[in-house]
Parts: C-alpha cells; sequence; structure tokens
C-alpha cells in the first residue's frame, strides 16, 4: 500500500484536493434550503449582494464551511501527533482529556465568570486542554503498571466524567449563560462563529506549522528516546513542539466548534492504513482527510433528519464509536 | 580556572585527533548515573578503530549504562566521552549522529512500518527540511540493505519478519546511517546462536572491510570470544581486563569478573578462546558413572 502511495503521490494529493473542492461546495450548497452548485459558483465569481442566495452563501455557508475545513483538519492532526509521539493507538484529543480540559475552561472562565472576549477564548482552551493532558497522564503514570494505552483512556474517562459533572453543575446555577454554551458543547459548527474562529485560526496555522516541521522526527521517535537520540533527534526539544502543536490545535478546533469526539482517533488510522506509517506522509494526509471527513460529518448532521439540524458532534460520535470498539478489540 | 583547563585538555585532544595520534573514540574518567550514587565511576578507555570491541560483564555491572552515555543518551556526571577529539554530549545531537550510530537494546519498529522504510529512518541526519531524500540516500539505504541481507524482505512490514530478520533490518538501519563508529547494544540477545553467528559475523565484516570501529555490549561470552577483535571486560562499573581476547579470555579473568568457574579451551581451527563452565560435583558425577 505505501509502495503504491510512493508512486501515485502527487495525483494523489491532486485527487485529494479535488475531493477537498467537491465536499467543500456541496457542504455550501446544502442548508435549510438547498442551493444550486450553479449558484455557489456564481457568488464568488459573480457576486451580486442583491441576490439573496449569494448574500447567505458567502455570509453563513462559506464561513461555516471553512470552519468544517479548519476544525477537522486541526483534530486529526493532533490525534495522529499524539498517536505518533506516544505510540499509543488509542491516543486522541477526545479520550485523553484534552476535549473535555478546553471545554471545562472555556465554559467555566468564558461562560460562567464571564471573563474576556473572543480572542481569549482559544487561549483558555489551550490552557484547558494542557491541564486536562497533564491531569490524565498524571493519573495514568501514577496507577500500577504505568501509562498504557488502557490506563491513559480510563484516566481520560474519569477526568472527562469528573469535569463533565462540574460543568453541569455550573449550568444548574446559572441557566441564561449556558442556553448558548449547551449546543456548543455538544460539538457544533452552527450559528455564527466567524469572529471566533478567525481569533482560533493562527492557533490552528501554528499547530499545523509545527506538524508538518516535525513530521519527519516523528517516525525516528516512534521507535523509542534511544534509537531516536541515536538518529540525531532532539529529543526533549521534539516532545516539547509536538506537545504545543497538539495544544494549540485541539485549543483552536475546541474553541470555535465545542469537544467533536473521536475525529482524532478515527482519521490518523484510516489515513495509515492507505499511506503507510511514514508521519511526512501520515500528517498532511490527515490534514486533508479529517477536513473532508468533518465537511462530510456535518452535511449529514444537516441532511439526516432534515429540517431539523443534529449536532455535529453527535454525528462525528455516532461514526467514531463504533472504530474505538474495533481498535480495542483489535489493537489493545 | 577549571575551565580553561578543561578547554586545554580538549584542545589538545582536538590535535591529537587530527594527527591521527588518537582514536575516533575515547572515554576520559567518565562516571555515570541515575542520581544514586554512580553505575560507572571514573572509567578510561580507548576504543581501536576499524576493530570490533566487545564490552562484556554480568548484570547489572554498567556496561549498557556505559554504551549509552557513550551514544550520549545518559549524560555523564563526570569526566568526558572525547568523539574525534570532541566532547560528545556538548556537540549538537544530528551532528554527533552523522559520526556515531546507535541500535540499542530491544528497539520497537512502529506497527506497520516497512523494511525500507525502517532502513531509510538512517539517512535522517543526513537530510534537512529542504534537503529530504537525495540518491546519495538511496544508495547508502540499498547498499545497508545489501549488506544486512534483507533486501528480499523490503516491501514486507517488520513486524511480520523473525526475530533474526528483524535484528538484521535494524543493522541495516544503523548501517545506513554511514557513520565510521557504530555502538549496538545487546544485538544478539534472545536470538538463536545460528543467527547469533550470523550477525556478528556480519558486524565484523563491517568493522574489518569498512574500517569502521563498531563498540558492542554482549551478553554471550563464547560469541564475544569467537568474534571480537578486543574484550573490555567491566565488573562493578569498572573495568578488570581489557584486550584481545587470547589474552583475556583466561580462566583467572573469568573467575574474578564473572565469578565463573569455567576451563579456557583454544579453538584448534580458529585459536580462539572458548570456555566451558565447570559444573560443580562433576567429579563425583563421571566417578559414579564409572
Amino acid at each position: 500500500m505505501s509502495a503504491l502511495a510512493r508512486y501515485v503521490q502527487v495525483p494523489a494529493y491532486a485527487v485529494a484536493l479535488a475531493l477537498l473542492a467537491v465536499a467543500f461546495g456541496w457542504h455550501v450548497s446544502v442548508g435549510a434550503k438547498t442551493i444550486p452548485l450553479g449558484t455557489v459558483v456564481e457568488a464568488f465569481l459573480a457576486y451580486d449582494t442583491s441576490t439573496f442566495d449569494h448574500v447567505v452563501i458567502r455570509d453563513l455557508r462559506v464561513p461555516r464551511a471553512a470552519i468544517a475545513v479548519m476544525v477537522g483538519a486541526a483534530l486529526s492532526v493532533a490525534g495522529a501527533l499524539m498517536q505518533g509521539v506516544t505510540r499509543n493507538p488509542l491516543a486522541d484529543p477526545g479520550l485523553l482529556g484534552l476535549l473535555a480540559g478546553a471545554s471545562f475552561a472555556v465554559v467555566i472562565l468564558h461562560g460562567f465568570f464571564g471573563i474576556g472576549g473572543a480572542g481569549a477564548i482559544p487561549v483558555f482552551a489551550a490552557l484547558g486542554a494542557l491541564v486536562g493532558a497533564v491531569t490524565v497522564w498524571g493519573i495514568a503514570i501514577s496507577a500500577p503498571g504505568g501509562a498504557t494505552p488502557l490506563t491513559l483512556v480510563l484516566a481520560g474517562a474519569a477526568v472527562t466524567a469528573f469535569l463533565g459533572a462540574l460543568i453541569s453543575m455550573a449550568h444548574l446555577i446559572d441557566e441564561d449563560s449556558f442556553e448558548t454554551l449547551r449546543v456548543w458543547l455538544t460539538g457544533t459548527l452552527a450559528g455564527r462563529r466567524t469572529e471566533t474562529a478567525l481569533w482560533a485560526l493562527p492557533w490552528t496555522l501554528a499547530g499545523l506549522a509545527v506538524a508538518l516541521g516535525a513530521a519527519r522526527q516523528i517516525t525516528a521517535l516512534a521507535m523509542g528516546d534511544e534509537a531516536a537520540t541515536g538518529l540525531g533527534v532532539d529529543v526533549r526539544k521534539l516532545q516539547v513542539a509536538i506537545l504545543f502543536a497538539v495544544v494549540a490545535l485541539t485549543a483552536s478546533a475546541v474553541a470555535v466548534a465545542g469537544p467533536l469526539a473521536f475525529v482524532g482517533l478515527v482519521i490518523p488510522h484510516v489515513v495509515r492504513f492507505f499511506v503507510g506509517h511514514d508521519y511526512r506522509a501520515v500528517v498532511p494526509w490527515s490534514a486533508l482527510a479529517g477536513a473532508i471527513y468533518m465537511l462530510v460529518a456535518d452535511i449529514a448532521a444537516r441532511l439526516v433528519l432534515a429540517p431539523v439540524e443534529i449536532s455535529t458532534g453527535l454525528v462525528t460520535a455516532i461514526l467514531g464509536a463504533p472504530v474505538f470498539v474495533w481498535l480495542v478489540r483489535a489493537r489493545l | 580556572m577549571a575551565e580553561a583547563c578543561r578547554d586545554g585538555i580538549q584542545a589538545g585532544s582536538m590535535e591529537a585527533f587530527r594527527e591521527g595520534s588518537a582514536e575516533r573514540l575515547v572515554l576520559r574518567g567518565v562516571s555515570v548515573g541515575y542520581g544514586g550514587p554512580p553505575v560507572v565511576e571514573g572509567l578510561d578507555l580507548r576504543i581501536n578503530d576499524g576493530a570490533l570491541t566487545a564490552i562484556v560483564g554480568p548484570n547489572g555491572c554498567g556496561k549498557s549504562t556505559l554504551l549509552k552515555a557513550m551514544a550520549r543518551v545518559l549524560p555523564v556526571t563526570r569526566g568526558e566521552v572525547l568523539l574525534e577529539g570532541r566532547p560528545v554530549h556538548r556537540r549538537p545531537t544530528r551532528e554527533v549522529a552523522q559520526r556515531m550510530a546507535l541500535l540499542p537494546q530491544g528497539p520497537v519498529a512502529p506497527e506497520g512500518l516497512r523494511v525500507r522504510e525502517l532502513v531509510a529512518q538512517g539517512r535522517f541526519p543526513h537530510q534537512t527540511l529542504l534537503r529530504q531524500w537525495s540518491r546519495e540516500d538511496a544508495r547508502a539505504v540499498d547498499a545497508a540493505m545489501d549488506a544486512a541481507d534483507v533486501a528480499e524482505f523490503a516491501d514486507r512490514p517488520v513486524a511480520s519478519l523473525s526475530g533474526g530478520q528483524r535484528q538484521r533490518c535494524w543493522i541495516a538501519m544503523v548501517l545506513a546511517q554511514d557513520t565510521p563508529i557504530l555502538l549496538l547494544d545487546e544485538p544478539t540477545t534472545f536470538l538463536d546462536l545460528r543467527i547469533q553467528v550470523e550477525v556478528m559475523g556480519l558486524l565484523t565484516r563491517v568493522a574489518h572491510e569498512e574500517g569502521r570501529t563498531l563498540v558492542v555490549v554482549l551478553h554471550e561470552l563464547n560469541v564475544a570470544a569467537a568474534f571480537a577483535d578486543r574484550m573490555v571486560m567491566m565488573r562493578d562499573g569498572a573495568i578488570r581486563a581489557e584486550g584481545p581476547p587470547s589474552e583475556v579470555f583466561t580462566e583467572r579473568n573469568l573467575s574474578d569478573v564473572f565469578s565463573l568457574d569455567a576451563r579456557v579451551l583454544t579453538d584448534p581451527e580458529s585459536g580462539r578462546p572458548v570456555c566451558v563452565p565447570q559444573v560443580p560435583g562433576v567429579a563425583r558425577l563421571r566417578a559414579a558413572a564409572e
């Protein structure tokens, strides 16, 4: 499979980008009112402010599709980095407590205490993700047998449940300010989130840049610290860089769309199945595949029970949970 | 003062190395530990170039710790490891990796990684973000796979191979790194005797035919005696004996270093020493049999 990937890599990237464009166009045309693809293309080539559909496309639908691309790429790459560096097939921002930590920090600091504007949300999310990750790792490492995939997932489940309970408590105390956060907490791309997204975008781009730059060294690190050192990898520096990338990517995704479960788990596994284990391929392909996956999941969220729209996070959870079960059976 | 003194020594060793009077790898007063009392203390050693040096010793003697310090995986608490005249712990790690390769004990291949991909990892220190893969890299990988005799598995996942085949793939990876110095930590442990012989044969060829300097931590005494050009015998973090096997692989040293009661014979074919452990009460057994 990877030999195949080597020969067809450039055309394959072109095909993937074309698929991304198609998914993007489809995503934009779907909604409360289906807009034909022709009108979508027209809105870009011959924008007319007096045409209602054009305004809807430019102001509502395109931002939402762009956010789907950003969030899907961010979560998938974060998951790929975590799986590669920790040699843990079950590593994922959701399973290891990063999503819960980030959501908790945003809910409490921004929602409950009302601190900061849109620009502060990614910062809170990053702090929460970092604290969540460190807490889960700290619990797992002190368990008998240390930080194995199993103890990490258990610690992640405990921390997620605990933080979820605290969020519910805050909700009971202050119902009004939580009405807006309630939907966000299930993971959603709906609503006007352009401002938050613009604040989160630099975080995504920084995380992706670090991930792409470090990709070459991740395969070496996956062979163990000693072997990586022997190959000339500065292990400590690399681990810090990867941790930064994972936190930045997770935080930007949570800030915009809330905790979307299982995206970071599913996509890297699918990608590795096709392109092999060299992270120079795994990182960019995870970004592409994650973006396409999120567009399709968000289309499904709006079509399955139309005209009622369900949360995108419910779709990713429904699709991701069986993959998680399969991974536990096959790999643990 | 101390700083100036150390720099003086360094400058001296650099010169000695350039003039060709010093070895590529020299240990000077090296102490290594894990925070507690040092595991290796004040150790001096010069590694012969173009030869295979085997480090042997009982479990817990510090032989793997010493190798890790040489490979800069562990820091030294005192002294220095000089790689071509310059202290290895203070050189950029990538620059060191262009001169010295390490095969750690029991390495794990990432799941699904193919043999060629694994061997290609050896080219890592020679690549940069801008220069990712060159003809030179492809040549080194092919040569390493041929030398280690793994070319026929090139497109198979490493995990699907047998223990001996897998170990040869790892050796191919460090060969592809194309360094004058190779450090290997117990590369033959858990392998069948025939595979051990195969692996050691490969390593001695690399040392003798390509003039590379190999330091190998070994568990099997007879395998070490049969293949090593020099043996370093360690006990309690210090060197007890060092030299060619014909000189140091003696009954007295085996007893002193390993507390092993053994007879040392000489293989009439190769002239290499072989040890035969003495079974307690063997005389009584023989008498009973008669």
